[in-house]
């Protein structure tokens, strides 16, 4: 409680010294939710961590692999079930403790543990040992060719800290308990923590000590963090001034900002494809008016949907031009993508008129789209614009438009016939996608694949992925899995997401596609 | 007397309980909290597994006993989004709102008998007639739309105010204050407006017409009559009359300016309980959701069984029916 008092008698000093200090004042729309690391795997959350932890690997603002912690790594020459990383020497913790190989063994384990939510994303390894102080080694259950990338956000905690002070155990809410690590922070990273009101303000400031002190702009030598959640209010206040950087710049606000005087908008391609589903599984659908089958179940009229889409109108109409159509549910950053999967994709209103006439639905039918209508970029308004589109094929739409809250429940139990989904990839390959979205929904894989399709052969190449450490055949296998998703229809995708982040001239950055900014790469001039 | 509160007190527990049923059967439509809690990487296991410790596994009722036990020891659990006690975060959160009510409620008030007041004396004259105009968008523009003016005007265009927060607070014991600063003053006008604009047309048009009817009364015309100053008819003779009403009306609404301030609150950040719920909803913070209602359920009997107090003492005909026996 004496934290607000310490923060103003900082920020009084801070003013009083001068010009030298630069500080980045940030807005966007959610708060991070812990200051733990490992206990929540969600955007806001993991940006905030990424000013004060530092993971073994990072990407930087392009999305691009960058050694952090570890200066190197490669799967052991003889043994492609162990991976070995080389930790950087001389690296601090904010209290001053070195940063070690046991650092990493317990961060691991810490982050594999039951009450984990980054626990999912280290299922292969098996075992996490110290060679020596600067030498670690992950032995996963077989050869994991795409470790590394599971690893961009998984933060390292100093082990000594945290058993100090009762933080071993990851954050369990549901228990009724508040861990020391949720509210503190001890990590690597480029800055400190200052003073943090959840969901009211975090100021963070420069770590003297960094050891990327000389690799690094570092220009910004504060961070004054305050979630705005109202869009109108988020962009007043960047316009006003009183903020210099925001990020979630409402497409309709977007030529404002960019016109206004010392401000600037920058705008990049997002990792985060979105598409409708289709249960085409079920035996007969709950929301039709068909009986005794069921529509989506002929790929024919899956086919046809998807050529009824105006994907171009949806980009221009609907996005104000902030999106890019596409022809497959992958990112544009996703290793398996391709430009041709991507722009095939193409509108055709009678070949798509003549394809339902063919499956026998030449007079239609009608069905139930469930569509979010808070999680992704006017997302109510491209399913009423789809609704329109699909009409003209004779598909009558009811549109049933929710907050999240009640919508994905819906995808993940099983409970809806027609569905947009938004999907963003970490890990930058096409594996994710088909764990998630393609595999039959079973207890380990398919949690997201709410289309009902099952196909063993395809599920058993998806299973190959993971252990495949030949990359070129790995790369053909994806390829056939594509070619099968692709033949299937077996979602419609609609576009690529498009982020806008807005800011004032003096600061420079680019767009990350994760959305997640990492300040220590920012310029100020 | 005693038997009277006692069956008010009782009744009003009853109206708590009933709330809070009500509440927690709604609580299941707004959507799963576990969704939310794990990550889209999550298995089935997981998901089960959380949902059987938090107990949303449960009927509805099973889950309202749980939350009134706990509740009863003081313990109003953990909020599934900032994994901190709820209690503490109410705490946290309370002083904002209140302040920001309270300043609204001053502002509602002062402003809504002074102009009520003046439109009413100078019912013909132009200006009162252009205040009497103004009103109607008081009373008809929704809130979040008064406030986003409000900011668009003194914050981007002039750059006078703060856009959102609170500016800087000072802490004194459990209480935060933006009173105590510069920008915390200035930080609090906008809010405060938005937030009491509706509040002050309605005290305003409620004193403009119990005065002209107090105006058209014999007794203001004799005390014209007898050259008492027209000062003093105004303000000693006639106003006393009207605040009656206003007075009753001013209680109520006080109740509605802290549970209504969730839009204004959203629309300008303000950290308060309003801005609190808000994203509890979104994110299906069951426990601070139950929290917030209760806590708003508790003012709003609170206040009733206050103001039924008070008529009870100043109205001799609700002790009369007690005492009937007695003729």
């Amino acid at each position: 409680m004496k934290k607000t008092a310490f923060l103003a008698a900082a920020l009084l000093a801070g003013t009083a010294i001068g010009a030298s200090a630069e500080t980045l004042r940030w807005a966007r729309a959610g708060d991070s939710l812990t200051l733990d690391p490992h206990a929540q795997n969600e955007g806001p959350t993991h940006t905030l961590s990424h000013q004060m932890y530092e993971p073994l690997i990072i990407r930087d603002m392009t999305g691009a692999f960058q050694a952090a912690l570890a200066t190197d790594w490669a799967p052991k020459a003889d043994n492609p079930d162990v991976w070995v990383f080389n930790l950087r020497q001389g690296v601090t913790f904010h209290d001053g403790a070195d940063f070690t190989a046991e650092d990493v063994v317990f961060s691991i384990n810490r982050a594999k543990s039951e009450n984990s939510n980054m626990k999912e994303l280290l299922n292969s390894i098996v075992e996490v040992r110290a060679v020596d102080d600067h030498t670690v080694e992950f032995v996963t259950d077989g050869p994991n060719p795409i470790l590394p990338s599971n690893l961009t956000n998984l933060f390292m905690m100093d082990k000594g800290w945290a058993e100090a002070n009762d933080s071993v155990d990851v954050q369990q809410v549901e228990a009724g308990e508040k861990t020391f690590a949720s509210s503190n922070t001890n990590g690597t990273g480029p800055y400190k923590l200052v003073s943090r009101e959840p969901d009211v303000k975090t100021v963070l400031t420069l770590n003297e000590d960094y050891w990327g002190n000389d690799a690094f702009p570092l220009d910004v030598t504060e961070i004054v963090y305050t979630p705005i959640q109202n869009a109108a209010t988020r962009v007043a206040a960047l316009l006003s001034g009183e903020v210099d950087f925001i990020q979630d710049v409402p497409v309709q606000d977007l030529n404002r900002v960019a016109q206004t005087d010392g401000l600037v908008v920058k705008t990049a391609p997002q990792n985060r494809v979105i598409f409708f589903g289709m249960n085409m599984g079920a035996d007969d659908i709950e929301n039709d008016n068909v009986e005794g089958k069921n529509p989506l179940a002929d790929v024919r009229v899956r086919r046809a949907m998807s050529m009824a889409i105006n994907r171009d109108a949806i980009q221009q109409v609907v996005m104000r031009g902030q999106s890019a159509p596409a022809g497959m549910i992958a990112p544009p950053f996703v290793n398996g993508w391709t430009e041709e999967m991507d722009s095939a994709s193409k509108t055709d209103v009678d070949a798509a008129k003549a394809l339902m006439e063919e499956a026998g639905y030449g007079d239609g039918f009608s069905i139930q789209l469930d569509c979010p209508n808070d999680r992704y970029v006017n997302d109510e308004a491209i399913c009423q614009a789809a609704v329109g589109m699909l009409a003209q094929i004779g598909v009558t739409v009811n549109l049933d438009a929710k907050p999240k809250a009640q919508h994905f429940p819906l995808i993940t139990n099983g409970e809806t016939d027609f569905y947009m989904l938004g999907w963003g990839v970490p890990t930058y390959d096409s594996e994710y996608i088909f764990n998630f979205l393609v595999h039959t929904r079973g207890s380990d894989r398919g949690s997201w694949n709410g289309t009902g399709y099952s196909n063993p052969e395809l599920d058993e190449m998806i299973v190959s992925l993971s252990s495949e450490t030949d990359l070129d055949k790995r790369n053909a296998t994806i390829q056939a899995i594509w070619d099968v998703v692709q033949e299937e229809q077996l979602y419609i995708p609609i576009h690529h997401q498009v982020l806008n982040w807005g800011m004032a001239e003096k600061v420079g950055t680019e767009v990350s596609p994760e959305d997640d900014p990492k300040f220590k790469f920012f310029t100020m001039n | 007397m005693l038997a009277y509160i006692i069956r008010r007190v009782f009744q009003s527990a009853l109206v708590l309980l009933v709330v809070g049923l009500v509440a927690f059967s709604m609580f299941s439509f707004v959507g799963d909290p576990v969704d939310n809690m794990l990550g889209q990487e999550r298995t089935q296991a997981d998901i089960e597994r959380l949902r059987e410790t938090l107990g949303l596994d449960q009927p509805f009722v099973v889950q309202y006993w749980r939350f009134l036990e706990q509740a009863a020891q003081g313990n109003f659990g953990l909020s599934y989004r900032q994994g901190r006690p709820v209690a503490e975060i109410l705490v946290e959160r309370l002083p904002a709102t209140l302040e920001l009510a309270f300043v609204s409620g001053l502002m509602a008030l002062f402003g809504g008998i002074a102009l009520g007041i003046f439109t009413a004396i100078r019912r013909r004259g132009v200006s009162a007639n252009i205040i009497m105009t103004a009103s109607l968008i008081g009373v008809s523009l929704p809130t979040f739309l008064i406030g986003i003016l409000l900011i668009y005007l003194f914050s981007v265009e002039l750059g006078w105010l703060p856009s959102f927060g609170r500016g800087e607070v000072t802490r004194i014991g459990n209480w935060t204050t933006g009173f105590l600063t510069t920008s915390g003053l200035k930080a609090l006008i906008l809010p405060a407006i938005t937030l009491g604009l509706y509040q002050m047309t309605l005290i305003m048009r409620l004193v403009r017409t119990e005065m002209l009817e107090v105006l058209r009364m014999d007794y203001i015309r004799f005390a014209r009559a007898r050259g008492i100053r027209e000062k003093s008819v105004n303000f000693r003779h006639a106003l006393k009359n009207t605040l009656v009403p206003v007075i009753t009306i001013t209680g109520l609404q006080l109740g509605s300016i802290i549970a209504f301030a969730i839009i204004t609150e959203t629309v300008f950040q303000w950290p308060g309980v309003g801005l609190l719920f808000i994203n509890a909803i979104q994110f299906v913070d069951i426990p601070v959701m139950a929290a917030y209602l209760m806590m708003i359920s508790v003012m709003f009997v609170g206040i009733n069984l206050i103001v039924d107090m008070l008529y009870f003492a100043i109205d001799p005909r609700l002790r009369a029916d007690r005492t009937a026996g007695g003729h």
